[in-house]
C-alpha cells in the first residue's frame, strides 16, 4: 500500500445563496438589516447549497484520479478545498507535499505587463520560488512558441498567444500534486492538443494528479481511477472505464423518454425516446456510438400520405438532421393501428447537447409538430475541435513525395493510392 | 517549506490540513514562506504604475509639491497658520508626502482583495499577502519625497537634527497604520463594495483631524488626549520632529502609539476571522 498524499474525511462544503450574499451588496443593506433585527432571522431563511457532502477520499502518491459528474455536482469546490483556496465547512482535507493548482490557465496574469514579466508574476503565484522560474525560464518560452513578443505587453496578445504563454508557465509547474479543473475547455485545437500532450507526460512522471474534466475520454485516457461525484456526494471509485459507463449510463435519470396521451385526431404522439447502442434509453450517450431514435404514435382514422419527421437540433437552433418516413417509404404510409418508429443514427454528430423535434403530417397539411421532445447529450472526445457539427473521422490519404518532383502549378502530383510503389 | 523531488513523498513532507489549525492574528511563517509573493505583487503594482507614466517617479515629487502649494496659500496667505520657525513649504511638503503614502496605502489595501479576486478564487496564498503587498509600493514614492524634502530643507538652510536616526521608526509606523485601517476596510470590501466610500470619507476626516497642515501644538491641552486618539496625529509629528526637527511628541502622543497598535490587531483579528470565506464571498 503505497503512502497516501491526499486525504479527505467527511468533507462537506455548504454555500449560502441569498441577499447577504449577493455581489455588490452594500454596507447600508447590513446596517439597515441589523436595525430591523433581520440580520438574525434572516439566517435562517437563506437558501444553501450543500456543494459536497461527506465525502470521504483517498490518493495514493503517484496516482492519477478523474472527476467526472454533471454540472454543480461540486467538482470544483473539491479541488478548491483541497488546494485550501475555501475551507470545508466541516470535515478535514490533507495534503502531503506540494500542491499545484491548475484551475484556470494565466491566473495573474495582468494586460500591461510584458510577457517576460507576467512568466515571473505568474510562476509565482502558482507557487514557484524565483530560482525555479529563472532555471524553467528559456524552456517556458520554448514551450510557448512566442518569443519573439516576450516584450509586449500580453494586452496586446491575441488570446491565443495568450493562453499558449500561460499554459506554458503552468506546463512547467513542479509540484507534487497536480490540481487540474477543466483547463482543457478553453483554447484552439492545437492549444488543447497540447495540454493533454502534456497531461499525460505528468501522469507518466509519477506525480499526484487530480483531473475533473467533461472530455470523459481524455479522463479514460489519462486516469487509471476515477470518482464520480454527483449533487456533492461520492457516489463511485472505480477503473475509470467503469465509472465513464455508469455515468453514462446514469442519464437514464434524465428522462430519456417523453410520453404523451393526447387524443388521437386523427393522429397523436406516444413517445419520444433515445437508446444507446445496446437499445437502452438514455439521455446521454457516446459520441462515437450509433444511437436510435424511436418515436411511437398512433393513428385513429386512415390519413393518406401520412409522414413522419425526425429533426435533430443543437441548443443554437441549428438543425442538424431532418429525416423523414418518405425518404425511405414511398407509399402504403396512413394506416389506423400504433407504430414504432426508429431511426437509427450512425456516429456523426459532434459532441454536445441535442433537441429532437417530431413531425407527423402529409404533403398538404402538418398535423402535428412537437418541437424540443426530448433533449440528450453526446458525450466523447472532440480531438480539441469542439466547434463543429459533424465528427465523421473520415479517412486520410497522406502520402510523402519526393523532393526532386517538380511542385507545378497544381500543387503536387499525386499518384494514385493504388499505384504507389508500383 | 520543504520541496522534494515530484512523486516522491519524502518523510520531511508534513501533512498540510485544511482547515488549517485557527491563527488569531497571522502565521508569520507562512508570510515569510509567501515572501517571494508579495514582493511579486508589490512589484507588478509599482510596475504597472510608471509604466505609462510619462513623468514617471518625478509624480513623486508633484503631487506632495502641489499640495503642499495649496497648502501654502489657504493655511498661511489666507488663515496664517504659525508653523513654529519652520518654512511653511517644507511643512507642508513633508506632511503632505507622508499623508499622500497613508491615503494611497490605504486606498490601495482596501481594493487588494477585490481587485485580486482572480487569485483569491484559484489559487491558495496567504491573504494577508495582497493587503501586505498593496501599501509596499507607495513606500518608493514616499522616499523619493523624503530626498525632495532633503532638497529642500538644504535650500532652505534647514539642519537635519540627531532626531533623524528615529525616522525609520516612523515610516514603519505609517505603514502599519495604514495596513491596520487597510486590513478593516479590505475585509469589508470583500462584502460590501461601498466601502471604498467609508475609505474616502475616513481619509477626508482623518486629514483635518491629524496635523498634516498645522502643527499639533495648535490643539489646545485639554483637546490633547482625544486628539491623539487618532494614530496619524502622534505619526504625523514624529515624522516632523525627525526631518525637520520639529518639537518632539508631546507625552500624549503615547495615546496615538496604543491605538495605531490596537487598530492593527484588531484589523488582523478581523481579517483572521473573515479570510477563510474570502474566497467564496468575494
Ligand atoms: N462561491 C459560491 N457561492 C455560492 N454557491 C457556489 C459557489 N461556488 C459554487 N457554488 C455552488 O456549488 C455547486 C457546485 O459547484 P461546482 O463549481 O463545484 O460544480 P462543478 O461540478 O465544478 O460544475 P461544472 O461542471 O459546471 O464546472 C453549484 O451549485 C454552485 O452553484
Ligand atoms: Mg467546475
Amino acid at each position: 500500500m503505497p503512502a497516501s498524499a491526499v486525504e479527505l474525511h467527511h468533507v462537506s462544503k455548504r454555500y449560502l445563496l441569498g441577499e447577504d450574499h449577493a455581489p455588490g451588496a452594500t454596507l447600508r443593506d447590513a446596517i439597515t438589516g441589523v436595525f430591523r433585527h433581520r440580520g438574525w432571522r434572516h439566517r435562517g431563511e437563506r437558501a444553501e447549497i450543500w456543494s459536497l457532502r461527506d465525502v470521504d477520499l483517498t490518493v495514493a502518491a503517484g496516482e492519477s484520479l478523474g472527476i467526472i459528474g454533471r454540472n454543480g455536482a461540486g467538482k470544483s469546490t473539491l479541488l478548491k478545498v483541497l488546494t485550501r483556496i475555501t475551507e470545508p465547512t466541516s470535515g478535514v482535507s490533507r495534503t502531503r507535499g506540494r500542491v499545484g493548482a491548475l484551475l484556470e490557465v494565466g491566473t495573474g496574469f495582468h494586460p500591461e505587463l510584458t510577457g517576460r514579466e507576467n512568466v515571473f508574476l505568474n510562476g509565482a503565484i502558482l507557487g514557484m520560488s524565483r530560482q525555479q522560474i529563472k532555471r524553467e525560464y528559456d524552456a517556458i518560452v520554448d514551450f510557448s512558441g512566442i518569443e519573439r513578443f516576450l516584450d509586449t505587453p500580453v494586452k496586446r496578445y491575441s488570446s491565443g498567444m495568450y493562453l499558449r504563454l500561460a499554459f506554458a508557465v503552468a506546463a512547467h509547474l513542479q509540484a507534487d500534486i497536480m490540481v487540474v479543473d477543466e483547463i482543457l475547455a478553453v483554447g484552439d485545437a492545437d492549444f488543447q492538443r497540447k495540454c493533454l500532450g502534456k497531461m499525460a507526460e505528468v501522469e507518466r512522471s509519477g506525480r499526484t494528479v487530480l483531473f475533473a474534466s467533461h472530455n470523459l475520454e481524455a479522463i479514460v485516457r489519462l486516469c487509471p481511477e476515477s470518482i464520480w461525484l454527483d449533487r456533492g456526494r461520492l457516489l463511485a471509485r472505480g477503473p475509470s472505464e467503469q465509472i465513464v459507463d455508469a455515468y453514462l449510463a446514469s442519464g437514464v435519470s434524465r428522462t430519456p423518454t417523453s410520453r404523451y396521451d393526447d387524443p388521437a385526431e386523427p393522429v397523436a404522439l406516444r413517445s419520444v425516446s433515445v437508446l444507446d447502442a445496446s437499445g437502452r434509453s438514455s439521455a446521454v450517450l457516446r459520441r462515437a456510438e450509433p444511437f436510435t431514435i424511436e418515436v411511437c404514435f398512433e393513428v385513429a382514422r386512415p390519413v393518406p400520405g401520412l409522414d413522419l419527421s425526425v429533426v435533430l437540433s443543437t441548443l443554437r437552433d441549428v438543425r442538424v438532421l431532418d429525416e423523414a418516413w418518405s425518404d425511405s417509404t414511398a407509399t402504403g404510409r396512413g394506416g389506423p393501428g400504433r407504430y414504432r418508429a426508429r431511426l437509427l443514427v450512425p456516429p456523426a454528430l459532434a459532441v454536445g447537447e441535442y433537441t429532437v423535434g417530431v413531425w407527423l403530417g402529409t404533403a398538404f397539411e402538418a398535423v402535428l409538430w412537437q418541437e424540443g421532445a426530448l433533449q440528450f447529450r453526446l458525450e466523447g472526445d472532440t480531438h480539441g475541435r469542439a466547434e463543429r457539427l459533424v465528427q465523421l473521422s473520415l479517412g486520410w490519404e497522406v502520402q510523402r513525395v519526393p523532393t526532386t518532383d517538380s511542385v507545378g502549378q497544381r500543387g503536387c502530383d499525386w499518384t494514385p493510392p493504388d499505384q504507389v510503389g508500383a | 517549506m520543504v520541496t522534494s523531488k515530484p512523486g516522491t513523498i519524502t518523510l520531511h513532507d508534513d501533512w498540510i490540513d485544511n482547515p488549517s489549525p485557527r491563527r488569531r492574528f497571522m502565521d508569520l511563517g507562512e508570510l515569510h514562506a509567501y515572501r517571494e509573493l508579495i514582493a511579486f505583487l508589490a512589484l507588478r503594482d509599482l510596475t504597472v504604475r510608471y509604466k505609462q507614466a510619462a513623468f514617471g517617479v518625478a509624480w513623486a515629487v508633484v503631487q506632495p509639491l502641489v499640495g503642499a502649494l495649496i497648502l501654502t496659500i489657504v493655511f498661511r496667505l489666507v488663515v496664517r497658520v504659525d508653523s513654529g520657525g519652520i518654512p511653511y513649504l517644507l511643512f507642508a511638503f513633508l506632511s503632505y508626502a507622508v499623508w499622500t503614502y497613508f491615503a494611497n496605502g490605504l486606498s490601495a489595501a482596501t481594493d487588494s482583495l477585490v481587485g485580486n479576486a482572480g487569485l483569491v478564487t484559484k489559487v491558495y496564498f496567504p491573504r494577508l499577502a495582497a493587503p501586505l503587498a498593496a501599501v509596499l509600493p507607495g513606500l518608493l514614492d514616499m522616499m523619493v519625497a523624503l530626498v525632495a524634502t532633503a532638497g529642500l530643507m538644504a535650500a532652505l538652510r534647514v539642519g537635519p537634527t540627531v532626531a533623524l536616526v528615529s525616522l525609520p521608526l516612523w515610516i514603519v509606523a505609517v505603514c502599519l497604520v495604514a495596513l491596520g485601517l487597510g486590513l478593516i476596510f479590505a475585509t469589508l470590501n470583500v462584502r460590501y463594495r461601498d466601502a471604498h466610500h467609508g475609505y474616502g470619507l475616513l481619509v477626508q476626516v482623518l486629514f483635518f483631524a491629524s496635523p498634516v497642515a498645522y502643527p499639533s501644538s495648535l490643539i489646545e491641552p485639554g483637546w490633547r488626549l482625544l486628539y491623539y486618539l487618532n494614530p496619524m496625529a502622534g505619526v504625523m509629528d514624529g515624522f516632523r520632529w525627525s526631518v525637520l526637527g520639529a518639537p518632539a511628541p508631546p507625552p500624549a502622543a503615547l495615546i496615538s502609539l496604543l491605538t495605531g497598535v490596537v487598530v492593527l490587531l484588531v484589523g488582523l483579528r478581523y481579517f483572521a476571522s473573515a479570510e477563510r470565506r474570502f474566497a467564496d464571498v468575494i
